[in-house]
């Protein structure tokens, strides 16, 4: 019982401090925030990043929602590894391709298998240029494939880079925004290519919507 | 916990007529149909009003440290959604910190000190000079002077303007010694009841726009008839100030006056910046400046006016 409590208890003072820094508010333009089995995928700029669409999302969604994370930056220290796998119950994946021992896409299928949703940064890595989106590498098509009943709900997060930009270790407190938008339509046979433009646009398209 | 027995009064009449409001909100949307815009907004500002009223009640009660700490929490409510929609670079990230957590904080401390000489220059001084000095060391000069002046005036408005409210505690007025919460109450009561009635009478009466461009809501009407009104109802509490009411009404005029053009301002810069609201957080009204705004432009005026005539230093 206490075992269970002290994440859960932890998770919600993470997102407390989360609304207190940063007021986010969830904006559900596209989708509503309805108990189904969905990806979440979002624009990755900061460490913060999931925190926030985890806030947003309302108790239920929030505990069967699962982030996928890089295993190297999670699993360093006692307190990151207990917040990535006790209190997020992150899909840890390893991102170097020659020591990793299982495939990030099968980890990722197993979890939507055991019905969790799952929250993606298909980036890969932080976004530091001035560019709107880094292009995104091919696991959310792998995925799509894989599992074509789960939504794909592209997730615009604005202005968490000045909150907390690369390398900074005290938080601006400046006003932050999660919009989901509308889920990406379903394509048969489409390539690989072609899905991965048509999803780096529709994520474009919701921040364009944010930043009118 | 000991406040003034003119403290009671007036709260007695803020609540009776936040009764009155909730009575006639519940009456229109009954009237109108659940599906009235307008009446909806009424109805959340009415139900935000009863949140804000208990707020200011419980910090007033908790004399000088609940109405700085009240202020204080509010600059910094203030301050992020103004600096939310300033200009900025990554470089700047030690000026916003330095903004939020030291000068903030001690513009503050200055103020519950009750220490004038400091506090009346500490950020249109101290943090005038020290900002632009941060942000230069770190070597972006890309729109430097637009990034320094707008963190600067973020400062100006939503702590300097903001502190004066609280600052009214540490007044000295002969006679009048262990009432200046009542002072406070004074300002915000006005201020905000002038707010309240230009939006009632631009509602009601309000035909000719005053300022099309930057406020569409704003009228002639509205203006003068809530100016007016505020300041006749400010002339009427009198009994709770150090003025007689003739000096209560002008006080009053001046105060609604600058709350009017502190609306007119924020929303030039509103518009500048392409937002409707400073935030969202307070259910109809919007962000915290939204509602502070005609506050934050009265107070120094009112402070210092009371200050140079009224008190001995």
């Amino acid at each position: 019982m206490l075992r269970d409590a002290f994440p859960l208890l932890v998770g919600n003072a993470i997102a407390l401090f989360a609304r207190l820094v940063t007021a986010v508010r969830g904006v559900w333009q596209g989708v509503e925030p309805a108990p189904r089995q969905r990806i979440y995928f979002a624009n990755h700029s900061s460490n913060g990043d999931f925190v926030l669409i985890w806030t947003v999302l309302p108790p239920a969604l929030r505990a069967r929602t699962r982030p996928v994370a890089a295993a190297d930056y999670w699993l360093k220290g006692r307190s990151k590894t207990f917040i990535g796998r006790e209190v997020f119950n992150a899909v840890l994946i390893d991102r170097n391709p020659n020591t990793r021992r299982e495939d990030p896409i099968s980890q990722m299928v197993a979890a939507l298998d055991d019905n969790a949703s799952l929250i993606l940064f298909p980036e890969g890595t932080r976004n530091m240029t001035d560019d709107t989106l880094l292009p995104f590498k091919p696991g959310l098509y792998h995925l799509s494939q894989a599992r074509p009943d789960v939504e794909l709900v592209p997730t615009w997060i604005d202005n968490l880079t000045s909150v907390m930009p690369k390398g900074k270790v005290i938080p601006v407190p400046l006003l932050c925004s999660v919009t989901f938008g509308e889920p990406l339509s379903v394509i048969e046979n489409e390539d690989k290519a072609a899905f991965l433009a048509r999803a780096e646009a529709a994520l474009i398209a919701v921040a364009e919507e944010v930043a009118r | 916990m000991s406040a003034p027995a003119e403290f009671t009064t007036l709260i007695g009449g803020v609540l009776a007529i936040l009764i009155i409001a909730s009575v006639i909100g519940q009456v229109l949307k009954a009237r109108m149909g659940p599906d009235n815009e307008v009446i909806d907004n009424l109805v959340a500002r009415i139900n935000a009003w009863w949140g804000m009223v208990v707020l200011l009640a419980l910090a007033m009660l908790g004399g000088q440290a609940g109405v700085v700490i009240l202020f204080a929490l509010l600059s910094f409510a203030g301050l992020r959604e103004f600096l939310t929609l300033t200009a900025k670079r990554r470089a700047d990230h030690w000026a916003l910190v330095v903004s939020f957590f030291v000068i903030l904080p001690v513009q503050y401390i200055l103020i519950w000190a009750d220490w004038y000489g400091m506090f009346s220059v500490f950020i249109p001084v101290y943090a005038f000079l020290l900002l632009p000095i941060i942000m230069a060391v770190h070597g972006d000069t890309d729109g430097f002077l637009t990034r320094v002046a707008e963190t600067q005036w973020g400062l100006m408005i939503c702590v300097f303007a903001a502190s004066h409210v609280p600052a009214l505690l540490s007044l000295n007025i002969p006679g009048y010694e262990g009432k200046n919460v009542l002072l406070v109450a004074f300002l915000v009561v006005v201020v905000q009841l002038s707010d309240v009635l230009q939006y009632v009478w631009g509602k009601l009466i309000g035909r000719h726009k005053i300022a099309p461009r930057l406020s569409p809501s704003k009228t002639w009407e509205g203006f003068v008839g809530g100016v007016l009104s505020a300041s006749l109802v400010g002339a009427g509490l009198w009994w709770m100030t150090p003025f007689t009411p003739l000096e209560a009404a002008g006080l009053s005029l001046i105060i609604t006056l600058m709350g009017f053009f502190g609306g007119l301002v924020m929303s030039a810069i509103k518009r500048d910046k392409g937002v409707k609201d400073w935030g969202h957080l307070i259910a109809g009204h919007g962000g915290f400046i939204d509602r502070l705004d005609s506050v934050v432009f009265s107070a120094p005026i009112f402070f210092h006016l009371t200050r140079y005539f009224w008190s001995v230093v």
